[in-house]
């Protein structure tokens, strides 16, 4: 008896996770295939995407990560050039240190598998009453990891015959991003601290990227909203905004 | 390859590594058992929104502004996005318009 209502329980999680997930299928399948091609293309067998995509979990280090390996070893490097390129996930831990609260163990495989997609949809998802919430987001990292893992498998062993026109859907990934942007914006109250938080995000971003140039723009960017937000706590903490 | 398989596999410990640092931490500093900083708990609710604009910005950073086709697809495709966000609010349908107006343009423009 028990273990039927916990596997209805469980049912009904999975049934809400998985249509936030959706585009996320259609984005990481197209990415993890790239992947796996741009390994495959770059001599290393199947096997390396595979693993990378298991343990590593974070897209963009990932490619960064298969021209470390065709260099020399410098693992220090490594270790430091994946510390700035991941630096942005400081922001998601802090973000969700209340929502991962009271999760059991799933915690560490939640906090594991934060990528910038699980971040986002964790954070903004109207997870349904009766819903588990832990097991909702458990679900949520899950499907995610699963699609990377399967694109780079896939990319990774058909690497050299695959041959089709997916142009342009690569975009499916900002399209995310800017609805999320705007959910979050339709949230916040007119001018109000979430305005002025998303302002200050893409404004400082847009000129930290002119200034310092698409790669070396993201410390920066963080630097100054971190400034910016830190400034403006005595305004913005009380819950009011600036106009 | 210039690295052995065992170097090879230190720099994928060394990747995991730093990855994981940067998604534990947090975590570890302010434990759950603990009454996190007021400073930091207003970071946590201001943050999310200016990170989510951060995002958009970092998808968009390739794009050649001076030259190519002037980030005119992206642009318009967010518009798209963005009109359809407005007016059905179907995240799912937002995603699916801007990405086939993207592709199109990308391929026949």
């Amino acid at each position: 008896m028990k273990e039927n209502t916990r596997g209805k329980m469980l049912k009904k999680a999975f049934r809400a996770a998985f249509p936030h997930t959706i585009p996320i299928f259609a984005g990481f399948l197209f990415l993890g295939i790239t992947y796996g091609i741009y390994m495959n293309v770059s001599g290393f067998s199947f096997w390396y995407p595979m693993l990378m995509s298991l343990t590593v979990f974070a897209g963009s280090v990932e490619f960064v990560a298969a021209n470390m390996l065709l260099g020399a070893f410098h693992p220090l490097q490594a270790l430091a050039v994946t510390l700035m390129i991941n630096a942005r996930h400081l922001f998601y831990g802090i973000s969700m240190l209340d929502k991962y609260r009271g999760t059991g163990l799933k915690k560490i495989y939640l906090i594991f598998g934060m990528c910038d997609e699980s971040f986002s949809i964790n954070y903004t998802a109207k997870i349904p009453e009766g819903v588990d919430r832990g097991w909702f987001m458990f679900f949520v990292t899950l499907l995610n990891h699963c699609y990377w893992f399967m694109g780079a498998a896939l990319g990774g062993i058909f690497g050299s015959f695959i041959r089709f026109n997916t142009e342009g859907l690569d975009f499916v990934m900002t399209a995310m991003f800017v609805v999320i942007f705007m959910e979050q914006w339709m949230k916040g109250e007119h001018m109000g601290p979430d305005h002025i938080s998303s302002l200050m995000g893409i404004g400082l971003s847009v000129v930290c990227l002119a200034v310092f140039g698409a790669e070396g723009f993201m410390i920066p960017a963080m630097a100054a909203i971190l400034g910016g937000l830190t400034l403006l706590r005595r305004p913005l903490g009380k819950g009011g905004g600036l106009v | 390859m210039k690295m052995t398989l065992a170097q090879q596999l230190f720099t994928i410990v060394m990747v995991v590594l730093g990855t994981m640092l940067t998604r534990f931490l947090p975590f570890l500093v302010f434990p759950a058992g603990k009454t996190t900083p007021g400073y930091i708990q207003y970071l946590g609710k201001v943050l999310p929104p200016a990170v989510f604009g951060l995002l958009v910005v970092y998808c968009m950073k390739n794009v050649n502004w001076l030259g190519g086709s002037h980030g005119i697809p992206e642009l318009l495709s967010i518009a798209v996005v963005a009109g359809l966000h407005v007016w059905k609010r179907q995240m799912l349908l937002s995603i699916a318009g801007g990405t086939v107006c993207y592709m199109l343009i990308v391929r026949f423009a």
